[in-house]
């Protein structure tokens, strides 16, 4: 129980998931549930990440390509595909990845910063970087995976 | 909160209600209601007002509602005729009430000089009835004689004018009875009681007569009752004025003394059926009681009776006059009772009428709920459709009936955000006056149809486009009076509001009788303005909807009234904001018409689900004229991509559905598809050419901004029995984006 506490206290805990040979995690905190892929219906003017929107129990949920949002290429959703659906202030957004691999928990001090490097999609994305068994795990923020809203505006 | 300010939160929300009533009531008399039914409601309205605001210590609001009330006892006894001029200042006293009320509410201050103008005004009213009926020379004034005037002058004509002169009396006899119900509102006998003996020296005696033995004591009942005799110098309108709240919930007699001191007897000529059972509960000699109660009336021959006595009449100041003679007159009195049963009964009926107060959130989150409902049932009929189950089994019979309940449910939790119109039509006779007031013209609003039911957000939006057009109709559509003279019409220029249904949508007009749309100015500003092209040849109907236009305003110099920055662009944006169109029409010299139609609800939708490129979409019901087959032979390209149709000898843009979302890369062959010809906002046509039509049905309009952003050319989303988010076509914006040139390629990628 007080092994708890302190875990609680000093460090988090995140979801860790798949997008093709890489892996990635986000604060379990921002996730809300996970499901199985079901076909989105496709929006006119959208960014090729937005695959389209899903009904979630009556609302009306995009579906962002997480693998094509980073960078890292489309997905072929099938029905191994999972949707982790996330809370990104106060949207609510459905996340396509390969599949979901575990629950880590962490410390902080366990989060390594993000090396300096140029890519773009890296300093929009990442946080930091963690070493699980040897596998390199990135730490990734959700706060702009959906397109901006002013964009609209302009558009 | 604490609770003294909910009360008084709840005192102010009650005061909204009670002007709204008072001001339906001052217009209703204005158009020539003298029912005094009428008159006593907007009587209670100030009353309350006033009753409420004294236990709130607000002294002005009393000051002047206590002015307003006293000459609206003078029009409700009859003693002031309500004439249009005594109606007109009444109305804008209500408007200096209005007033005060907000500024008790919100603070900050009134404009004193008016409210002290409508309360000479008033008290001049009264004033000059008094100095009239002072003629008869008596220093006091009791208008209480005067009422009885006629029935004493039917009974004998010598008799009356000492009657009407009758000083008076120094002492009042009270008989008061309560009923279960007034004990049921939670009213407490001993205050009224105490309040009466603020008035006066008092004697009270209770009568028990009436109290039942304990086995058939009912302990919700009301058996007590008081005598009450007050010496002093208080009116009778005084000692009733202490029941006033109660006076539907008791039998209330008030006899004077005379100055022998006997009390002047008097049948109690009501009917009052709580007597009677608690009577016939009592005891042994109930039914002989009884009867002799009813036919009290009826029997008795003294009731008016003459002399020195003066009958009073029981309660209602506007009652039928009591029969000069009793045998003549065996059915009147019961007729006599039961009017003013009816009388006396509505006003609490309407008012408690089994109304609550619930939270909006509640409402719209059962209204989600109820959506998903019927998602989730066209669901579960879809899978079981799938599971190929006979038709006729018990199960495809039971989702039949839960298919037509959740229909109802959704029908009913729907009308419990509908309310009638008439909450925002309530708001514009005072702008409307203000208005004739500022320009100096003569108005008279004329509505229509108030009743009409619309979704409770759609009425709040459309306050502010229907002041700016009311506004518009006055300042800029209606002639001053001295014009109208000249063109030969009544001086007083009619605006007409008006609202009704009309095929699943509410219509709501405006409608002025001034000198119409002046299209030669109009044309000369929109060139002056670069709206349009010096050459343009326009029809007159383009030429009326220019004042459309961002940018548009026909007040060379901006006045105080339409002239807010706000032009007939902003009333038209608003108005499609909310799924609406507004078209206006427009004759020289006879007036113009500008008329919104408007969704019943925002939350469903009536629509054709089609077929585009693999997507299933749904055009809104309300825009499709008709639906037709395209013939090869109609269809024309003008170069560029773009292809029109000809329909009946017109040639009409074809949109391309598919195309233009992206959900296909070729241009649908229109032989292949099926055409919709839609009306656009303004009337324009154009034709969206989609794959195939699938059906009708109604959906639930969901929001795609909540979790997503706007998208061009769709209006929303909405979610299909099979569980699939279908888009809702935004037509306006998916025509509007195929006239300009890089129309088919809204969608980069799919």
């Amino acid at each position: 129980m007080s092994e708890a506490v302190n875990r609680g206290g000093a460090g988090r805990e995140l979801i860790s998931f798949r997008i093709g040979a890489q892996e990635f995690c986000v604060n379990i905190m921002e996730v809300r549930e996970i499901r199985g892929w079901t076909p989105a219906t496709p929006l006119p003017q959208a960014p090729p990440f937005v695959r389209g929107v899903i009904n979630l129990r009556g609302a009306v949920l995009p579906i962002v390509d997480l693998g094509a949002r980073l960078g890292l290429g489309a997905a072929e959703p099938s029905a191994r595909h999972v949707i982790i659906v996330a809370q990104v202030q106060n949207q609510v957004v459905g996340l396509l990845v390969d599949a979901v691999s575990d629950i880590l928990t962490v410390t902080d001090e366990e989060i390594q910063p993000t090396p300096d490097v140029a890519s773009e999609m890296v300093r929009t994305f990442v946080r930091g970087l963690l070493a699980i068994d040897g596998r390199m795990v990135s730490f990734i923020s959700l706060d702009r995976v959906l397109p901006d809203r002013e964009l609209d505006h302009a558009a | 909160m604490d609770p003294m300010a909910e009360i008084k939160a709840t005192f102010f929300q009650e005061c909204e209600e009670q002007l709204a009533e008072l001001e339906s009531g001052l217009l209703a008399m204005e158009g020539g209601d003298t029912e005094s039914e009428t008159v006593n409601a907007v009587f209670r309205a100030v009353h309350s007002v006033k009753g409420g605001a004294g236990a709130f210590g607000l002294d002005d609001l009393v000051h002047f509602a206590h002015i307003f009330e006293t000459t609206l006892d003078e029009v409700r006894s009859n003693r002031l005729a309500a004439s249009n001029e005594v109606v007109k200042a009444l109305l804008r006293s209500a408007d200096v009430l209005a007033d005060l009320v907000r500024a008790a509410r919100d603070g900050g201050g009134v404009d004193q000089a008016r409210c002290d103008a409508c309360a000479a005004e008033l008290s001049a009213f009264t004033g000059i009835e008094d100095a009239a009926d002072g003629d008869d020379g008596m220093g006091e004034i009791d208008f209480q004689p005067m009422q009885m005037a006629p029935l004493d002058l039917d009974l004998d004509a010598a008799e009356a004018p000492p009657e009407a002169a009758a000083p008076e009396p120094a002492a009042w006899s009270l008989r008061f009875k309560p009923r279960p119900e007034l004990y049921a509102k939670a009213n407490e006998t001993v205050l009224l009681l105490r309040e009466l003996a603020r008035l006066g020296e008092v004697e009270v005696e209770l009568d028990a007569s009436d109290l039942p033995l304990l086995p058939h004591l009912d302990p919700e009942g009301a058996y007590l009752s008081w005598n009450v005799s007050v010496r002093g110098d208080a009116t009778e309108a005084d000692l009733r004025e202490v029941f006033e709240f109660v006076d539907a919930d008791c039998e209330l007699d008030v006899q004077a003394i005379g100055a022998d001191g006997e009390p002047m007897e008097l049948p109690n000529s009501e009917l009052d059926i709580a007597a009677l059972i608690s009577m016939a509960q009592s005891a042994s000699e109930a039914p002989a009681e009884a009867a002799a109660n009813l036919d009290a009336p009826l029997v008795d021959p003294d009731p008016p009776e003459p002399g020195p006595g003066r009958a009073e009449l029981a309660v209602v100041d506007i009652a039928p006059p009591e029969p000069a003679a009793a045998d003549s007159a065996a059915a009147p009195p019961a007729n006599a009772a039961n009017a003013r049963g009816e009388a006396k009964n509505a006003p609490p009926a309407a008012a408690a009428g089994a109304t609550i107060r619930v939270d909006l959130d509640r409402v719209d989150r059962l209204i989600d709920l109820v959506g998903e409902l019927v998602i989730n049932q066209a669901m579960l009929a879809q899978r079981v459709n799938e599971a190929g189950l006979a038709r006729a089994s018990n199960v495809a019979g039971g989702l039949d009936e839960l298919e037509q309940l959740t229909r109802e449910i959704q029908d009913s939790v729907m009308a419990i955000r509908a309310q009638p119109v008439k909450s925002v039509f309530q708001r514009m006779p005072r702008l409307v006056r203000e208005l004739a007031n500022i320009t100096g013209k003569q108005v008279r609003l004329i509505t229509e149809g108030e009743g009409t039911e619309v979704d409770k957000t759609v009425i709040e939006r459309l306050t502010d486009p229907l002041t700016h057009m009311l506004r518009n109709a006055i300042d800029h559509g209606l002639e001053t009076p001295e014009k109208r003279l000249a063109a030969g019409k009544n001086p007083e220029g009619s605006v007409k509001l008006s609202a009704a249904h009309r095929s699943g949508r509410i219509v709501i007009e405006v409608a002025d009788d001034g000198g119409g749309i002046n299209r030669e100015r109009v044309k000369q500003i929109a060139i002056d303005k670069g709206l349009i092209a010096a050459e343009a040849v326009l029809t007159d109907e383009e030429i009326d909807n220019l004042i459309f236009l961002p940018g548009f305003s026909t007040a060379s110099a901006i006045s105080d009234i339409s002239g807010r920055g706000v032009g007939m662009d902003v009333v038209k944006r608003s108005i499609q904001d909310l799924g609406g169109r507004i078209t206006i029409t427009s004759r020289p010299g006879l007036g113009s018409t500008f008329s919104m139609s408007l969704p019943l609800t925002l939350a469903v939708l009536d629509g054709m689900v089609v077929t585009a490129g693999q997507q299933t979409l749904v055009a809104p019901l309300t825009s499709i004229i008709e639906t037709l087959q395209p013939k090869r032979d109609d269809v024309h390209g003008l170069g560029g991509g773009a292809r029109v149709i000809s329909i009946r000898g017109s040639y009409v843009p074809l949109v391309d559905v598919g195309l233009s979302l992206g959900y296909r890369a070729e241009p649908l062959d229109s032989e292949q598809g099926v055409a919709l010809l839609i009306e656009g906002e303004g009337g324009s046509r154009a034709v969206l050419l989609v794959d195939a039509i699938q059906g009708q049905r109604q959906v639930v309009i969901k929001s795609l901004e909540a979790n997503y952003r706007r998208v061009p050319g769709i209006a929303a989303a909405t979610i299909l029995g099979d569980g699939r988010v279908a888009l809702i076509l935004d037509i306006d914006a998916l025509v509007a984006a195929s006239r300009t040139a890089e129309a088919p390629r809204l969608l980069q990628a799919g």
